[in-house]
């Protein structure tokens, strides 16, 4: 048998709620294996509120604290306080939340926990809507794309706007460290993790998640989606430590989004003029990082 | 033992650094500032070993607390007004995990229009939440009941969140002599925390959840059974409490000269200092009147109300608020718990003082004789300014 | 498993213990996978991306899944790079 290329450890059980083929699942079980048992997890409104399965059963093998759907920032710096109060060693502290909880309704609590430079981690798993509610627009779905809230006719073609950049946003508060991470790049994913446990203060770890139905694609295609969404350019992988950006994975040449962008339904509708576009608008965001990894 | 004199804000500040608290979390609004800038004072000073997390809301300041005291901390926060109606949704949370707690709330109008200015809408507003409820009558009272709000809340029998509030500037920031305990006293009447219901590091375990409509009443159950017994528990913390300081606040009604009177006026918070004067003025003119103080809302004292009903002809009840469409809300529950009853007096129902109208000698005066000569079902404004006639 | 049924057989708190793979959920799936020994190389990827965690190892290191959990979500299928697994209609 060949080494396993990540860590065996699971600290997330079978049984639980997840649609088959759930990008938001494997990023929590990524995530502990990164993380390993001494972690507890606060999770708001979303998901995995639902994944992790009805009273009295419990997905996690460590200590999961529901919190109020705004409020994951809070959350976790009311546990790491706490946590150092109460003298207990040596435990990471991690919010767990959807893209609609942390860009929208959540981000309030994000920006005053990476201002106080709370010691803990917030990973935002990012399926671009309101998939608990059953695909709602939310302030990360990307430009074109069909939800409920914006659907496609006469006089709507998907989401106007384009996708909040989430990163900016924390990088704004300049935390030790946030990074992006995609499910179909595991290695990469629990690397990034293991390396944010070992950093002290706000670390911020924005993941890629995605979703059968949400994005309408049949659920065997999950790794495949996630893999071109890298490799295309529309979800690079990236870390940003002390303000230094440094690109974890290039191609020489990225893949056009259109191969990206054809496997879902959500973008069905697209116009070729307006996936030239979204092409436009994504080399665009790449040359920026590409100048920010220059600043170095 | 030491005396100081200083303001209800300041006593609720000192009540927390006795009571060792572990992780406060709070977010300023008048006139509630002054308790947090003091306990900010003793963590910089190290007079309160405390993480004191700067929120940047008052909703995340609850959801901090939560958070800390789901992990085993005892915790503490406080707000008034705007502020407690925005962590209104964490109230409900606060007491569904069985939180332990403790608030301080500076009670103050709602908005628009803004007014800084003491009425009781505030946290009348938060009856249905499953926090135990003090409603304070002097920063002695304010002290003392806060450090045994830490006690009841973390009962084991109890396991419900508490807030202790306090009249807008007329407690908060007028000041009064206050016996503080020593260190030693509080440390003997509340030990540290006892861990039940907490989240234990390195087990699989969910505080909080979801269940479908087969378990969540039973859950809700709980919490009504929690409630109930936070009425008797209640009475043998402040026997311990009366024990170590000499003071014991009179339990959940206490009453003034209401054993042989006739009508009682029931009232809350700073006014009853006031109506406790017109009641003497008024027995030196030969009325049988008395008062009675509603102290603890939640829970609420049913069976005192009853047993002062079966002593009394006429029951008014002073209102610091008032729920549209119905009546006072304080009128509405002893409505409620005396119609269940054996005995039913007339009872009406007096608001005033809204908004921080001074309620004055007059002021109540005018709501006993109205109360003595006259019987309405509509609650009555008293000295409210119209040019209408009064009915 | 510990039975909650009336209000005395819960947690003063609302506090879940119970671990969740005792919930079976095989009934979702409509097509299971079906891996070829012959075929496979033991190169852990359906282990690695399944997300249910319902991919086990026998004594000689091959992939087993485990059909009390498998959704059929046909991720193990698809990354397989030789091509050892097929979806096989539930009956």
């Amino acid at each position: 048998m060949a080494r396993l290329s990540i860590p065996a450890v699971e600290l997330m059980r079978s049984g639980h709620s997840a649609c088959p083929g759930c990008g938001a699942t494997l990023v929590m079980r990524y995530m502990l294996k990164g993380l390993g048992e001494r972690t507890i997890v606060t999770v708001p409104a979303c998901c995995w509120t639902v994944i992790g399965t009805p009273f009295p059963t419990t997905a996690l093998d460590v200590p999961m604290l529901d919190c109020a759907f705004e409020a994951t920032g809070a959350s976790i710096s009311g546990l790491r306080a706490a946590a150092d109060k109460m003298g207990l060693e040596d435990v990471t502290i991690v919010g767990f939340a959807g893209d609609g909880g942390t860009v929208d309704i959540g981000l309030q609590a994000l920006s005053g926990m990476l201002e106080r430079r709370t010691d803990g981690i917030y990973v935002m798993y990012d399926n671009e809507a309101y998939m608990n509610t059953g695909v709602q627009r939310s302030g990360a779905t990307p430009e074109g794309a069909w939800t409920t809230t914006t659907p496609v006719d006469e006089f709507s073609r998907g989401k106007p706007e384009p996708k909040k950049d989430i990163m900016a946003i924390v990088a704004a508060h300049s935390p030790p460290y946030a990074a992006t991470v995609n499910v179909a790049f595991p290695e990469d994913f629990v690397k990034k993790i293991a390396k944010a446990k070992a950093i002290k203060g706000p670390r911020f770890i924005h993941a890629l998640a995605p979703c059968p139905p949400g994005w309408r694609y049949s659920s065997e295609k999950t790794i495949e989606v996630g893999r071109l969404a890298t490799d295309t350019n529309m979800f690079p992988l990236y870390e940003i430590e002390n303000g230094v950006y440094r690109i974890s994975r290039k191609l020489g040449v990225a893949k056009p989004v259109a191969e990206y962008l054809k496997t879902q339904g959500r973008f069905a509708h697209l116009t070729a003029a307006e996936v030239a576009g979204i092409q436009a608008q994504v080399d665009a965001r790449w040359k920026r990082l590409l100048a920010l990894e220059g600043l170095a | 033992m030491v005396e100081l004199v200083i303001s209800g804000n300041y006593a609720q500040s000192y009540a927390a650094k006795l009571a060792r608290v572990q992780v406060a979390s709070a977010y300023p609004i008048t006139p509630q500032t002054s308790i947090v800038e003091k306990i900010a004072e003793f963590v910089a000073s190290g007079e309160l070993q405390a993480e004191f997390i700067k929120v940047e809301s008052e909703h995340s300041a609850l959801q901090a607390c939560i958070s800390a005291a789901a992990l085993g901390a005892r915790t503490y926060t406080a707000t008034s007004s705007q502020g407690l109606l925005l962590m209104h949704e964490l109230l409900h949370w606060a007491a569904g995990a069985r939180t332990p707690v403790v608030m301080g709330v500076v009670n103050r109008a709602v908005a628009p229009p803004w007014s800084i200015w003491t009425d009781h809408t505030d946290t009348m507003a938060q009856r249905d939440t499953g926090w135990i409820q003090f409603y304070g009558e002097s920063n002695q009272e304010v002290l003392d009941t806060t450090l045994m709000a830490f006690r009841l809340a973390e009962s084991v029998e109890v396991r419900l969140p508490a807030m202790v509030t306090e009249d807008a500037f007329y407690l908060s920031h007028t000041v009064e002599p206050v016996d503080i305990p020593s260190q030693e006293q509080v440390d003997a009447f509340l030990p540290p925390r006892e861990q039940s219901s907490t989240l234990q590091v390195g087990t699989g375990m969910r505080l909080g959840s979801f269940t479908g409509p087969d378990l969540y009443m039973e859950f809700r159950h709980k919490i009504a059974r929690a409630m109930a017994r936070a009425r008797d528990v209640f009475l043998e913390v402040e026997d311990d409490y009366a024990r170590m300081t000499g003071r014991n606040h009179g339990g959940l009604l206490p009453t003034y000269k209401a054993d042989d009177a006739d009508t009682v006026l029931v009232t809350m918070g700073t006014a009853t200092t006031t109506a406790r004067g017109v009641v003497d003025a008024m027995r030196a003119d030969g009325h049988r009147v008395g008062l009675a103080k509603l102290r603890t809302f939640r829970p609420f004292p049913t069976q005192e109300l009853r047993d002062l009903a079966s002593q009394v002809d006429r029951i008014g009840v002073l209102d610091r608020s008032f729920t549209f469409g119905a009546a006072g809300a304080a009128f509405t529950e002893v409505a409620g718990a005396l119609y269940t009853g054996p005995h039913r007096p007339l009872l009406r129902d007096f608001v005033a003082g809204l908004g921080g109208r001074d309620v004055t000698e007059v002021t109540v005066r005018e709501a006993f004789l109205d109360l003595l000569t006259r019987d309405a079902p509509e609650s009555q404004w008293v000295e409210l300014k119209s040019r209408q006639e009064a009915p | 498993m510990t039975k909650y049924e009336v209000e005395e057989d819960l947690p003063e708190a609302p506090i879940a213990t119970t671990p969740s793979d005792v919930i079976h959920t095989s009934s979702w799936r409509t097509f299971r996978p079906v891996i070829d020994l012959k075929i496979c190389t033991k190169c852990n990827v359906c282990w690695k991306f399944c997300p249910d965690d319902a991919v086990a190892f026998d004594g000689e290191g091959f992939p087993v899944i485990r059909l009390d959990y498998c959704k059929g979500c046909a991720i193990c299928a698809e990354e397989c790079k030789p091509k050892a697994i097929t979806m096989v209609k539930e009956e």
